[in-house]
């Protein structure tokens, strides 16, 4: 389920209060000094031993310091400067083929004791409930290894002025192409990971990601109305070079309707088509409803394939352990186990990758110490596999996790998390203009709207930014009060065409939820502009009072 | 951290104004534990213990505001967190709607706190697993559900002299039964201050009742239908409008709640004359804190919607000032006045209609309308001349609260349920209500 977390954190005045939750305020100087290995091993070390003793058969130690920066503006205006830090140490252990699992931020080696001791306690009472032991699949230890995100620009070096000036550049480009009113936020986000395990590794990580939300209002005060046209760039793993905008990474949307961006963006360029096109919003065409051939560009398909095809293929919502809260699934293990169902159509292929080079979701290893692989989902159609973590690998046959183990603090319990999953480019050249082409009625979709869908992953209903109309192979003009809905079976069956790997780009959720208490993660989903045929259209414009 | 008493929370605040050389400065410290078991396939998945706590201190010179924010005590930190707090502040650009800090505020202590919560153990939260747990498998069912308590602390202070501080406790569980085959779900929702308002036996069957009912719905055509809503059917609905009840939106034209031609529809009857929701930090059964903890204005009984008439928007400190309007702490809670009448008495008296549970995934989409989408989820059941018929299958809704709130035939008794994405305790009742808008079928169970 993607949140809508952030709207609080971005919501002006509240940020003050809000933001702290992920953690204390650090001064710039203090960013760049990691805490020193050999004393994080000589942590994990005591936790481990410790639980060890106390009887846990396994024991795994996250040491944990996370490091964000949040800036908000709104107009002309920064509403808020936050630096936050949060450090601590969670251990996990079985014990009686249970887990338990407790957390310190006191980083003392006799407070971490205390924790994995308390953590065999826990293991012991659940165990008392439990049916069946845990079986985990096994795990060779790495020794002592490190892996870090890929960049060339450190976020935390780059002068917090330099960061407001861009934001306020980009709002006064929106206002001054046709905007009412911007606002834009820029999340930084540094996790500096310590994973050991009874099973001989110590890995060492230091991850960062990037987001740069924005969103143009046009208002009408004399009929009463008003649009918004938020950003289209993803959000990515990588460093501040994500902002350098450089030409060769602006390409054309089908029809030249937008500009689009791959491996970094223009957030003035994207603020001041954004001010433009909430302004044309107001006089744009309203759907008529039925069906029509889909186009939709990878801004905005990422978030369907997130919904429809990412969560119902997390095998712990598939074996039940989500029921009370994200739901279950419908790609159940009897649809699996004949090799047979039809998940979507021949074209169709769904892989799962950790390793995607300024994805969300890159990592060198999971939270289970796992190393970072690349599988099939669906395969020519086929539902072919799940996302699994060590103790729910046995139940598809693998003889090893798939490495999708997460846990979005220190103080989190690590659970499954998708990984990135993408959307196979087609095989045969095709560009999104030639896709155009071959549409007599049909709409072309661009950007991150409304979404929703059950609870199964059936049936959703999904909006974006900017909706074009496609009639008779050519794009005719702006639409408004669009949006689809479909069953996801039908859907993915439906998919006529996908453009070549030329066209392959990905989006991202900054703020998937999943769990009780709630965790958030960050996932990359990546496709290029594909093509479903004859899909519900229904117009969403209503009148009250 | 353990719950710190008043003067211990005083000595802190005290210590940290003594310490800043900034024009102003305000401090907000909260904490305490968290307790929760979780549990899903009829076994206990995880249980946790969180002690945590925060010192939030936000300083200001002139317009240019920094906040930094610590979880501990010592000199040294307190000593650390303000000077990080002062630096942020002279890095940052001036801040042309900054506000000053609010004046000394008297505050009327609500009661948030309940001794028996705070005494809530590991013991406990297992048995009230075991409860769910053994019905369930005694009735070949599934069970997944979550507890958690907290016994927690709030103290806001100000370099003007405000002070307040004041402990809270809460209780939330859901619990979602299903059968073996899947082919029937059903789900309960309880939060409360005081741990003695609830049963976890009691709730546990309502979810297992619901899920034996629900087996083999039958689909019926999408279009509209009248609705028994139960509340949490309707609190994220009602939540998020009230949402976009924020006066600089709808002064600057881009609300539903913004007027043709400029200003804002304040005083316009937007909703059915039945239709009362109303703010109050005092309410015995939803006690909240007596001030808003974002600008630390004390809070007051605030009517938002009186006999069907917007009767309030909520003003931040800059748009009060700028409109020349009284800034009033923001609401902590929502109630929505209701009658006497059970929601067995409001199927009863329906010829023909949709009994739904709950309400789920809900997202915007249009915000000139306030168009919102989700779906009916773990119970929704066909009623024909006064009776549950039979369940049928989950639909996908498209519709405005504000048409909801408008076509109430009949409200019923109103009932503690805390919103799924809305972040407040609310008190609602049972509705009817005609013409509500499924707009195509889910298969999901």
């Amino acid at each position: 389920m993607e949140r809508r977390t952030f709207l609080k954190i971005s919501s002006g005045a509240a940020g003050a209060i809000l933001v702290p939750v992920f953690g204390n305020a650090i001064a710039a100087e203090e960013l760049m000094n990691p805490v020193a290995i050999a004393f994080k091993k000589s942590l994990a070390d005591a936790a481990m031993n410790a639980a060890t003793k106390a009887g846990a058969s396994y024991c795994d130690v996250r040491i944990g310091r996370y490091l964000n920066q949040f800036i908000t503006t709104r107009d002309l205006n920064v509403e808020n400067i936050v630096n936050t830090e949060s450090s601590g140490v969670g251990v996990r252990v079985i014990a009686n083929g249970a887990y338990g699992f407790a957390s310190t931020n006191d980083m003392s080696l006799d407070s971490i004791a205390a924790a994995a001791r308390q953590a065999v306690a826990i293991a012991r009472a659940n165990s008392k409930l439990q049916s069946e032991p845990l079986r985990m699949a096994p795990v060779k230890g790495v020794g002592e290894v490190a892996w870090a995100t890929p960049f060339t620009r450190d976020w935390r070096t780059v002068p917090i002025k330099d960061k407001a000036d861009m934001l306020i550049a980009a709002n006064k480009a929106g206002l001054d192409a046709g905007a009412s009113f911007m606002t834009s936020t820029l999340f930084q986000v540094n996790q500096q990971k310590y994973f050991a395990s009874t099973d001989g590794s110590y890995i060492d990580q230091d991850i960062h990601r990037l987001w740069a939300p924005l969103s143009a209002t046009a208002v009408d005060k004399a009929s009463n109305r008003f649009r918004t046209r938020d950003g289209l760039a993803a959000p990515a793993g990588m460093g501040y070079e994500y902002f350098d905008a450089r030409p060769a990474d602006k390409i054309k949307a089908a029809g030249g309707v937008a500009t689009l961006y791959t491996k970094s963006y223009d957030i003035v360029d994207d603020a001041r088509a954004a001010g433009r096109q909430a302004r044309e919003k107001l006089g744009a065409k309203t759907v008529e409803p039925g069906k029509y051939d889909l186009v939709l560009a990878p801004e905005h398909l990422f978030l369907t394939i997130h919904e429809s095809v990412g969560h119902p293929t997390e095998l712990d919502r598939v074996l039940g352990y989500e029921a009370n809260y994200a739901g279950t699934s419908f790609a159940t293990l009897d649809k699996w186990r004949t090799r047979k169902f039809k998940f979507g159509a021949d074209r169709v292929n769904f892989i799962a990758d950790k390793n995607e080079p300024g994805s969300l979701g890159a990592v060198g290893y999971d939270d289970e110490g796992v190393p970072a692989k690349r599988w099939d989902i669906i395969k020519d159609g086929v539902l072919v596999n799940y996302q699994a973590t060590r103790d729910q690998a046995h139940i598809i046959g693998e003889k090893e996790s798939h490495g999708c183990s997460y846990a979005d603090s220190w103080n989190s319990v690590q659970f499954q998390r998708m990984p990135n999953v993408s959307l196979a480019a087609g095989k045969e050249l095709l560009t999104p203009d030639e896709m155009v082409k071959d549409v007599k009625k049909g709409i072309y979709i661009l950007g991150r709207g409304s979404y929703s869908i059950d609870q199964q992953r059936y049936n959703f209903q999904f909006g974006g930014q900017l909706y074009f109309e496609i009639k008779n192979g050519k794009i005719t003009g702006p639409l408004e009060d669009v949006a689809y809905q479909s069953n996801t079976q039908e859907f993915w069956n439906a998919c006529s065409a996908i453009c070549d790997q030329r066209d392959w780009r990905m989006g991202g959720s900054f703020f998937d939820g999943k769990g009780q208490p709630s965790q958030v993660s960050a996932v990359s989903h990546g496709s290029a502009t594909t093509r479903f045929n004859g899909i519900n259209v229904i117009n969403t414009a209503r009148k009250i009072g | 951290m353990k719950v710190l008493t008043q003067e211990e929370s005083k000595r802190i605040t005290d210590r940290i104004m003594s310490l800043t050389k900034a024009d102003e400065c305000t401090v907000r410290v909260a904490g305490g534990r968290t307790g929760n078991i979780r549990y899903a396939r009829n076994n206990v998945s995880t249980a946790g213990l969180v002690n945590d706590a925060s010192l939030v201190v936000q300083v200001a010179y002139g317009k240019r505001q920094g906040t930094a924010t610590i979880n501990e005590f010592d000199d040294k930190s307190l000593e650390k967190v303000v000077r990080r707090a002062e630096d942020l502040a002279r890095l940052a650009p001036e801040n042309p709607e900054f506000m000053p800090a609010v004046s000394k505020q008297a505050y009327k202590a609500s009661q948030t706190f309940s001794r028996a919560s705070a005494a809530i153990d590991p013991e406990f939260r297992a048995q009230t697993a075991a409860y769910s747990i053994e019905a369930s498998r005694k009735n070949k069912l599934v069970c997944a559900g979550f507890f958690t308590d907290s016994h927690s602390f709030q103290t806001v202070a100000n370099s003007n002299g405000v002070f307040g501080h004041q402990e809270e406790t809460n209780i939330d569980f859901t619990c979602t039964v299903r059968t073996e085959d899947g082919r029937g779900s059903g789900w309960v929702k309880r939060s409360a201050t005081d741990v003695a308002r609830f049963d976890a036996r009691e709730a546990s069957d309502v979810a297992i009742e619901k899920a034996l009912r629900s087996v083999d719905a039958k689909a019926l055509e999408p279009g509209r239908y009248t609705v028994i809503l139960e509340p949490a059917a309707t609190s994220d609905l009602i939540g998020f409008m009230l949402g976009g009840f924020d006066a600089r939106q709808a002064d600057e034209g881009r609300s539903f709640l913004s007027k043709k031609g400029g200003g804002t529809r304040l005083g316009d009857k937007l909703f059915d004359a039945q239709v009362n929701i109303w703010s109050d930090p005092w309410d015995t059964d939803v006690p909240v804190m007596p001030w808003d903890a974002g600008n630390m204005l004390a809070r007051e009984r605030m009517d938002m919607i009186k006999d069907g008439k917007v009767s309030a928007l909520d003003y931040s400190l800059f748009w009060a000032n700028k409109k020349g309007v009284r800034a009033i702490g923001a609401p902590g809670n929502m109630i929505m006045g209701g009658t006497d009448k059970s929601t067995a008495e409001l199927i009863a008296g329906t010829k023909k209609g949709v009994l739904v549970t709950r309400t789920w995934y809900i997202r915007e989409v249009d915000p000139q309308s306030v168009l919102l989408t989700g779906l009916t989820r773990d119970g929704t059941f066909y009623i024909e001349n006064g009776k549950i018929k039979h369940p049928i299958k989950n639909f996908r809704f498209n519709e405005s609260p504000v048409t909801m709130l408008n076509n109430i035939e009949a409200i019923g008794k109103p009932q503690v349920i805390a919103g799924d994405e809305v972040p407040y305790s609310m008190l609602i009742p049972p509705m009817k209500v005609r013409d509500f808008n499924f707009t195509s079928l889910s298969d999901a169970v």
